[in-house]
Formats: structure tokens, C-alpha cells, sequence
């Protein structure tokens, strides 16, 4: 399936990365009330959502969309390949095995909370699965408003309209901070290739790193937005990368200079401790890289102009 | 969440993990008390706070007799410990433990971390117990050795003796440290631990291991699955009004300035934060209201903001995704319309049901004065505040 899609993505030179207007979406927990309202808003964006799935249905459609009790039974009758995932932190891990175990190839969890350990046992089994099957299995997230390739496909949380299709491409740990660099750039007629937010958990599916590499291989994005914040090193990884293996320009911007240590700032993986993981540190790793830095959030959009 | 030690030291002995005679005690009284239950043996009387760096700074005191143990626990309760770690204002002993004296033979460090590098268990270890760990990555970092867990495998037999090799402990100890080790990996995954540090764990002059003192973090995100671990929240008294926001479900932490801050998302809440005080002034707070805030929530986070005397001034940048912008307005309808508010308060909303939101917020007659961005929005707070 996914060497297939690879194949289409060659021949059709679309625009973004990982999904495009040919994904076919299953969503998990689509009747909860955040499932439920946000199929409707994805549907209205042109998601090609093909199947919901709730464990105990009482019904065989949900807003038109064909209602199944497991991932595996969508994905045989629908040919879903991408899952969005809305179930409460409580199930998220048994919703994510789930649908790596029916071979959806790109899952995007939504969910806030899970526990850090649960992602241990995620990322195994992932590992596990793919020397057994050979394919590759993508998580975004947890803790994270998903991905969308504008007027293409949306597959997450984000409002559709403040988006527009071009050429930046946009990896961010935040949400919200996601959207402002995106309605910056739109304000200023830059449109967007695809825009990722990868969470803010400590251990997450698909890394800065990951994404970079996507970009830099993406023929549609010819410069990278990257958002950071405090806590952890994956700003740092990224840096690296960008240094050894990146030719396109990387604008970067990193929430929470202001932030007092040993403070968790919302997200589970926004801390400084032991003096690790500091705004200054992430900084000077990127500008060391070679990244444009940006120290107001709200002069983001103005300096990709400048660069384009 | 981190918890104290006599806390650590309880999950550790469900796991086998020997740790010295000893329990809590509330008052002069039961500190006594404590002492006569472990045999009037020399004891140890130790400060229960949150935080490292207690016995350079005075939190852990020998006491040799029954007098001694009244005194220098009545020293101890009550009073406020500042140490390296614990912030200028420092934590007030409300709690202490009273065990026994353990003659030390062998101090030895081990740690187990979440490494996110790895994304697995990390054991880390080193001969030089006693010191803290960063001290001894200062002066002895060949003196550290790091273990990688497989956490589908816990720690390998040849793993147990590569450790024990490198610590020089005794082939005829192996199987008591292997039982630890295991145990302690046991405690970490059953538990949820981001860390679990034994520092020192001892070997007694009868070659017996214990773990002299015991340092634990628990994932919040893990805390539904460990009722009785969430019961253990405590917070200092200064930290009411965190205490406050995790009761109502949302992230809150308290700062120095006077500009109120109600945002969703902590990337967004902590980039308003840094142009606050790019224009020249300071957040009095962080405030991530969350994706799936209700209006009750939305009014609480309202309220705690206003209930801080230091705030001069109210931002609020919501920009919507999950969340929807017509809840935060009628959040913030429903709070300022039952009280007069004579500070200005600023609010900027974008995203998912923008349009509603503004709606709400011009049909509630209340003094609000729009921003347009989150430039626009931090300038005409700090040119409100500044007005004043």
C-alpha cells in the first residue's frame, strides 16, 4: 500500500508530504463529541474520510460516513489508509496499536494525556511490526492537532480556512503557535505545502528530524517554517540535521525564553530541568545551523517574505 | 508529579527494595513516638520537601536520644528549608521522617530515567554515591555508566553482571543486587516513573544493600491509572493558585509581572508570554486553558486570574482549533458580568467560530477592547497597563 502510494506521489507530482487529496481516512472515535465535530469539519475541507469506527455502534452510518466496529474491518471494506484518532488517553495506546496492526500506514493522534510509557510500548511494537511486515508504520503525535496539505487533504484539528496552498512547509510541537505561523504567512500571501504538528509529549511518533527529511526530499516545499519550544533536545537533533543534510532555508522561532526552570509549561515535554533543554541552548544550536531565527512570534509570516 | 521520600521509600519496599526502619511524623509527639518503634536506636530525622539538596541545607538532622529527637525535630517542623534547587522562597517542613541510623560502608548511586533519546528505560549508575548526580557528571564523568533497558525484557542477567562488574560488588552479593535491580525496574514501570533515583543506595558493614534515600517522579499524563499516587499531590503554600487550576483541569503556573495571560495551547501560551516581554513587560502568570475547555472552566480560569493581586492587566489569545472561540467569549461573558472589572482587559480570538465569539463578546456590552494579532494585542496591553 504504501510503496503503491509512493509510486502514485512519483508519477503525479502532488503537491505536500504524507497525504495529499488520494488519503483515505478512517477516524477513530468519530462519535465523540470531538470526533463527531471534527469529521463534519474536515468533510467540509474536502478529507476524503471513508469510515468511522466505534467499538459498540448502534447505527451504521455517522454523518453519512460508514460506521465499523474495528480498524481491521474498515480498512477491508474501504481501503482506508491514514487514521485520525480522537479516542480519550484512557484507549489511545489499544487505538493505535489497532490501526498499526491493519496496516494503516500514517496515524495521527489527537489525543492529549497519554502516558509517556505508553509511547514506549507504541514505538516498539512500530519497530517490531515493521521487521515483520516490511512496511513502514507513521505516527504523528500524540498531543497534536495532525497534518494538513492545503486544499488537498486535512487530517487533523486546525482550522481549514486559515490556510492556503504554496510552497513553505510548516513542523511545529505546538498547536495553536502552529496555527499563528500559518495565519501569519497566509496574511502575507504565502501559501503552505504541508503544516505538521508533531505534539508536545516527551516521547512522539514522528520527529523534527523526520519531517526535515521529508521536506528537504519534497519537490513542492522550497522553505521550511520550523517552531520549537523548551524542554528536551529534539530542536537540537533537528539542528543537526539541518547542519549536515539540509540545502533548503529553515526559518525558526522557539516558544518560552520566558520560562522559569523546573516548571512543566503545559505540555508534558515542555521543562527545563537540570538546566537542560533551555530556549537559549535551542537557539544557538539552530542559529549555528545556519537557521534564520525569529525572536517575536508575531513577525514569523514578515520574515519568510523577506527570504522569498 | 514528584513525591517525598518516605513516599518513594513505600513503593520501593512493595518491591522488595530494603530501605532503613523508619515513618512519618507530624509533630514532636509522634517523631518520638517513631523513635520509640524502632528500638530507641540513634536515629535519623529528615525534612520531607519536595525538593533536592536537603542535607547541605540543614534538612536532615542526627538525633542520638529521646531529647535529641524531640529538639531538632521541633527545629525542623515548621520551619522553611532554601536550597540550590528549591527557589529563593524556599519550602516549609511540614512532614518528617524518623528511621534509623544505617552504618555506611559503601555508598553507591543508581537511577533509573525515561530517556528520551532512546525512548527507553535508562539505568544509570555510579561508584560514587552520595554525591548528586550532576556533580559527579562534573567531576567524575568516566565514574558514570549508563545502561540501556529493554522495556519489553527489563534489565538482562549480563547486564546485572557488567553493573556489578563495574561496581566491584562481590560475586556473593550478585543475587541480592540482582533481586534489587529487578525490583527496582519493576517499581519504575509498574508505576509510571520518569525517575526513580537511589541516592545512596549503601552496602551495610553486614553486606546488606539499602536505600538511604529515595527520589521519585511520576508522569501526570500516568496518574489516572495510580489512584492512590494522585492522592499524594501536595502543594507548597505559595502554590494555592496552582493548586486551584489543576483542580479545575487546566495548566496554570504563577510568575512575577502583572499582565494575566489566558491562552490555549502552551506553545502559543508561552510565545505570548515572550512578546509580552519583548514590549517591555512581565507575564504574571502562564495559563494554557486546553483544547477541550467547557464554559465553567473557561470562567474559573477567569476568575484565577483575577483573584492574583498583582495583575494589572488581562491578555486573552485564543486562537481556535479544537477549542471553539464562542465557548472562551461566553467563559469570559459569564465571569466579567458578575463582577466589576475596573482593570483593562484585551482579548484577541481566532480559529474555529471566530465569528460567534465576536458576536458574544459585542452583544455583552462589557468594556473589551478587540486586538487583531498577537502584535496588535500584546501592544495595546502593555499601552493599557502603562496608562494606568
Amino acid at each position: 500500500m504504501l510503496q503503491k502510494k509512493l509510486l502514485w506521489k512519483l508519477e503525479n507530482n502532488n503537491v505536500g508530504i504524507l497525504i495529499d487529496k488520494s488519503s483515505r481516512v478512517v477516524c477513530q472515535g468519530i462519535t465523540g463529541s470531538a470526533g463527531s465535530f471534527h469529521t463534519k469539519l474536515m468533510i467540509e475541507y474536502g478529507t476524503n474520510i471513508v469510515a468511522g469506527v466505534t467499538p459498540g455502534k448502534k447505527c451504521d452510518t455517522h454523518q453519512k460516513i460508514p460506521l465499523f466496529t474495528s480498524v481491521s474491518e474498515a480498512e477491508r471494506n474501504t481501503g482506508a489508509n491514514v487514521s485520525i484518532i480522537f479516542v480519550p488517553a484512557v484507549s489511545a495506546k489499544d487505538a493505535v496499536f489497532e490501526a498499526a496492526e491493519a496496516g494503516i500506514e500514517l496515524i495521527v493522534c489527537i489525543t492529549e494525556g497519554m502516558p509517556v510509557s505508553d509511547l514506549v510500548k507504541i514505538k516498539k511494537y512500530f519497530a517490531l511490526l515493521s521487521a515483520e511486515t516490511g512496511k513502514i508504520t507513521k505516527l504523528i503525535g500524540p498531543n497534536c492537532p495532525g497534518i494538513i496539505t492545503p486544499e488537498e487533504s486535512k487530517v487533523g484539528i486546525m482550522p481549514g480556512y486559515i490556510h492556503k496552498k504554496g510552497n513553505i512547509g510548516i513542523v511545529s510541537r505546538s498547536g495553536t503557535l502552529t496555527y499563528e505561523a500559518v495565519h501569519q504567512l497566509t496574511n502575507n500571501n504565502l501559501g503552505q505545502s504541508t503544516c505538521i504538528g508533531i505534539g508536545g509529549d516527551q516521547i512522539i511518533g514522528t520527529s523534527f528530524t523526520d519531517v526535515l527529511k521529508l521536506f528537504e526530499e519534497d519537490n513542492d516545499t522550497d522553505l521550511v517554517v520550523l517552531i520549537g519550544e523548551i524542554g528536551g533536545s529534539a530542536e537540537e537533533e533537528a539542528a543537526e540535521f539541518i547542519k549536515d543534510r539540509m540545502a533548503k532555508p529553515v526559518v525558526g522561532f522557539i516558544a518560552g525564553r520566558t520560562a522559569p526552570k523546573e516548571k512543566r509549561m503545559g505540555h508534558a515535554g515542555a521543562i527545563i530541568s537540570d538546566n537542560k533543554g533551555t530556549a537559549k541552548d535551542k537557539i544557538d544550536a539552530l542559529k549555528d545551523a545556519g537557521v534564520i531565527m525569529v525572536e517575536n512570534p508575531a513577525n514569523i509570516g514578515k520574515t519568510v517574505l523577506k527570504i522569498v | 508529579m514528584k513525591i517525598s521520600e518516605y513516599q518513594a521509600k513505600t513503593i520501593l519496599s512493595k518491591y522488595g527494595i530494603p530501605v532503613p526502619e523508619g515513618d512519618i511524623a507530624c509533630s514532636q509527639d509522634e517523631a518520638v513516638k517513631v523513635f520509640h518503634q524502632i528500638g530507641r536506636k540513634p536515629c535519623v530525622v529528615k525534612a520531607q520537601i519536595l525538593t533536592g539538596g536537603r542535607g547541605k541545607s540543614g534538612g536532615i538532622k542526627f538525633a542520638g536520644n529521646e531529647q535529641e529527637v524531640q529538639d531538632v525535630s521541633g527545629q525542623l517542623l515548621g520551619s522553611t528549608i532554601a536550597t540550590s534547587q528549591s527557589g529563593r522562597a524556599g519550602m516549609e517542613v511540614r512532614k518528617l521522617l524518623v528511621e534509623e541510623a544505617i552504618n555506611i560502608a559503601r555508598e553507591i548511586y543508581l537511577a533509573i530515567i525515561l530517556d528520551r533519546r532512546s525512548e527507553s528505560p535508562m539505568l544509570i549508575i555510579s561508584t560514587e554515591g552520595g554525591m548528586e548526580i550532576e556533580e559527579i557528571s562534573a567531576k567524575h564523568p568516566e565514574k558514570i555508566l549508563k545502561e540501556r533497558i529493554e522495556p519489553l525484557f527489563g534489565i538482562h542477567k549480563f547486564q546485572t553482571r557488567r553493573i556489578a562488574q563495574a561496581l566491584n560488588i562481590d560475586s556473593a552479593m550478585l543475587s541480592p543486587f540482582s533481586t534489587l535491580l529487578s525490583g527496582l525496574f519493576n517499581a519504575f514501570s509498574e508505576n509510571d516513573c520518569l525517575l526513580l533515583e537511589i541516592n545512596p543506595l549503601i552496602i551495610t558493614e553486614n553486606r546488606e544493600f539499602c536505600a538511604i534515600d529515595a527520589k521519585i517522579n511520576i508522569d501526570d499524563n500516568s496518574l489516572y491509572r495510580h489512584e492512590e499516587i494522585a492522592k499524594w499531590r501536595e502543594f507548597e503554600k505559595h502554590e494555592e493558585l496552582e493548586a486551584k487550576a489543576s483542580e479545575y483541569g487546566f495548566s496554570y503556573i504563577s510568575l512575577d509581572g502583572n499582565i494575566g495571560c489566558m491562552v490555549n495551547g502552551a506553545g502559543l501560551a508561552m510565545a505570548t508570554m515572550d512578546i509580552i516581554k519583548l514590549y517591555g513587560m512581565t507575564p504574571a502568570n502562564f495559563l494554557d486553558v486546553g483544547g477541550n475547555a467547557t464554559v465553567e472552566k473557561v470562567k474559573h480560569a477567569f476568575n484565577l486570574i483575577l483573584s492574583d493581586p498583582k495583575v494589572k492587566g488581562v491578555l486573552v489569545n485564543i486562537f481556535g482549533g479544537i477549542m471553539k472561540c464562542d465557548i472562551i467569549a461566553t467563559g469570559i461573558t459569564e465571569a466579567v458580568s458578575n463582577m466589576r472589572i475596573d482593570i483593562p482587559l484585551v482579548v484577541r480570538l481566532e480559529g474555529t467560530n471566530k465569528d460567534l465569539a465576536k458576536k458574544i463578546l459585542d452583544d455583552s456590552g462589557l468594556e473589551i477592547i478587540s486586538a487583531d494579532g498577537m502584535q496588535d494585542a500584546a501592544e495595546k496591553i502593555v499601552m493599557e497597563v502603562r496608562k494606568q
